[in-house]
């Protein structure tokens, strides 16, 4: 990623090791130790008090048969669609019919819009999303009515709760998307679009032969990016539906915190934690593979 | 990471005449970019509705909310937020939060320089192994450390303090700021540190005279990513503490929705305190936060 270390402040053997010392000390204690935990305690059965017993891959087996934990799993999969393929494609489409032709200018001020939903405290768009969805003086009831059709409890029916939620983690990440991809398609060399346009290519070819190679990086941040967040999803479920109606909008980590915290299934929840842990262990190793590939 | 960095130049050059296709006219080429002008404007302001309505909502009247959800208040209540402040006690929220976010920000900052400059100018043994330690912190989810660390600081007596809240958290930025400072120190120039040396200066009078001055940029923007990170930062909030004394804003609003749901205009005065500091910051800083959160997309 860097040029190769040069070691530039000399010095006593011993120094990086003393630099390091207290920063060491303070991310292994609250990092390292209870991440680490949290796989040791995922073979055990424990209930937070009692002496925990061993049961091997007994929690595992557990998750993958109470009926709970793979449909949480299954809808964080469905949260994939509205995380990362919505925006990813979106930004996209955007970024090739604005900024493929010719270079656009004057985007900073839509960039400092289009970020802001990165930035809200995620419980503040679940408030406020919660209020437009809400049938009672709701925002999105308001429009339905006004346009003739009839207004639902999106938040509170099966059918619609699931989308629901999902379409506000799409208007969080479109964005970011959309600003990465705008600044990377500017950096392509224009006189390839040049090149293809001689050799009489179109839209289409100049997307397949130009934009989408030049934009590669790019397109992997947002995607990992978003696929991460797809996999974490907390805030957002907790503040709209707690998991529900009839565990219709539950994901994987609403269901830890609720094992471990409400049913005191520690062991069961750490399992769960570890079945997270290695899903996004292994996107990310995806990016910085990547990034290493890159430079 | 540095390579996804917007870059000014390109974007700002104006287009040169030999670009335009062949039968585009001026006139054809004017219309496009007023309707790539026009199409950004909407999803810009697509992502800014829900927190427009979210202002005027926090100045309505319950009443006036039926009748007139999306428009300008006709009365502006300012009063609706000085019965959130006062119901939702949120002077005494706003409070812990502070208490929480000024010692994560300057620990974490004041840590990741010790180790981005370990990292980014010494070479030692165990380097690569160390650095990919720090750099799991940028990965795991909160949800990987919770549950230990509820027993671990319960059974410090530490659960429901400001404690719980600012050790892992300054752990956790550690991790992505030790990957941001390395990178900064491994880009300067080698000579800078060997003057230093030469004058007789030690590492950390080199850190602290020397360097840390050229280090302002990356540190600031290392700062407001932190900041805000520690602002928002809401799992941990709700489950190492539940006492009303050390309740941070984000989890004080989930609890004053649970009970005022159905004020709409309260609900959306206090959704606006509670996000007014990162909002302001924002306002004054999009630069770096932008920066940083492009660069750094690595932390998700």
């Amino acid at each position: 990623m860097t040029p190769a270390p040069s070691g530039h402040a000399g010095g006593g053997r011993w120094r990086p090791y003393a630099l390091l010392a207290v920063p060491a000390a303070v991310y292994g204690t609250f990092v390292l130790y209870p991440l680490a935990t949290t796989v040791r305690l995922a073979f055990y059965d424990w209930n937070g008090i009692a002496t925990p017993v061993v049961t091997g891959v007994g929690n595992f087996v557990e998750l993958m048969t109470n009926g709970r934990f793979v449909p949480a799993l299954s809808h964080n999969a469905v949260f994939l669609v509205f995380y990362t393929v919505i925006p990813v494609a979106l930004a996209l489409l955007l970024t090739v019919l604005l900024a493929q032709d010719r270079p656009v200018g004057g985007l900073s001020v839509y960039r400092v819009g289009l970020f802001v939903p990165q930035v809200m405290p995620m419980v503040v768009v679940g408030v406020v999303w919660g209020w437009i969805y809400s049938p009672v003086n709701g925002v999105l009831a308001a429009v339905v009515e006004a346009l003739g059709g009839e207004a639902a409890p999106y938040l509170g029916q099966v059918s619609t709760a699931l989308p629901a939620v999902g379409m506000v983690a799409s208007w969080v990440q479109y964005g970011f998307a959309l600003v990465l991809f705008l600044a990377g398609i500017q950096r392509i060399d224009r006189t390839l679009y040049e090149a293809a346009a001689v050799d009489g290519g179109g839209r289409w070819d100049k997307l397949r032969h130009v934009t989408l190679p030049g934009l590669r990086s790019e397109i992997v941040v947002a995607t990992v990016v978003s696929l991460i967040a797809a996999v974490r999803v907390f805030d957002l479920v907790f503040v709209m539906t707690r998991g529900g109606p009839s565990d219709s909008t539950n994901v994987v980590a609403y269901e830890i915190y609720r094992s471990a915290f409400l049913q005191r299934e520690v062991g069961l929840a750490a399992a769960g934690a570890t079945v997270m842990i290695t899903i996004i262990l292994a996107l990310s190793l995806v990016v910085i593979r990547y990034g290493e590939q890159r430079d | 990471m540095a390579t996804v960095a917007p870059s000014r130049t390109a974007r700002d050059l104006p287009a040169p005449p030999a670009t335009a296709a062949p039968g585009t006219t001026a006139r054809g080429r004017a219309q496009l970019d007023w309707l790539s002008h026009a199409t950004l404007a909407l999803f810009m302001v697509l992502a800014l509705a829900p927190i427009l309505l979210m202002w005027v909502t926090a100045l309505k009247t319950q009443t006036e909310l039926a009748t007139n959800p999306f428009g300008l208040p006709r009365q502006w209540v300012w009063s609706n937020f000085v019965q959130t402040w006062r119901q939702g006690q949120f002077a005494t929220y706003l409070r812990s939060s502070v208490v929480v976010v000024i010692p994560v920000v300057a620990g974490a900052t004041a840590l990741s320089v010790l180790a981005g400059y370990a990292f980014g100018a010494f070479r030692f043994r165990g380097r690569t192994l160390l650095f990919g330690l720090f750099l799991l912190g940028v990965m795991v989810p909160t949800e990987g450390l919770v549950i230990p660390l509820y027993y671990f600081l319960d059974a410090f007596g530490l659960r429901n303090t400001y404690w719980a809240l600012i050790l892992p958290q300054v752990a956790l930025s550690t991790s992505f700021g030790t990957f941001w400072m390395r990178a900064f120190f491994t880009n300067l120039p080698a000579d800078l540190s060997d003057a230093a040396a030469v004058d007789g200066a030690g590492p950390l009078r080199t850190l602290w005279s020397v360097l840390l001055p050229l280090a302002r940029p990356a540190l600031g923007t290392l700062g407001v990513l932190v900041f805000m990170w520690t602002w928002n930062e809401f799992l941990l909030a709700l489950v190492l503490v539940s006492d009303g004394d050390h309740r941070t804003v984000p989890v004080a609003l989930s609890l004053f929705q649970g009970r005022y749901s159905a004020q709409v205009p309260l609900l959306a005065a206090a959704a606006t305190i509670v996000s007014g500091p990162v909002l302001v910051l924002y306002a004054l800083l999009h630069r770096k936060f932008i920066e940083g959160m492009v660069a750094g997309s690595v932390k998700g």
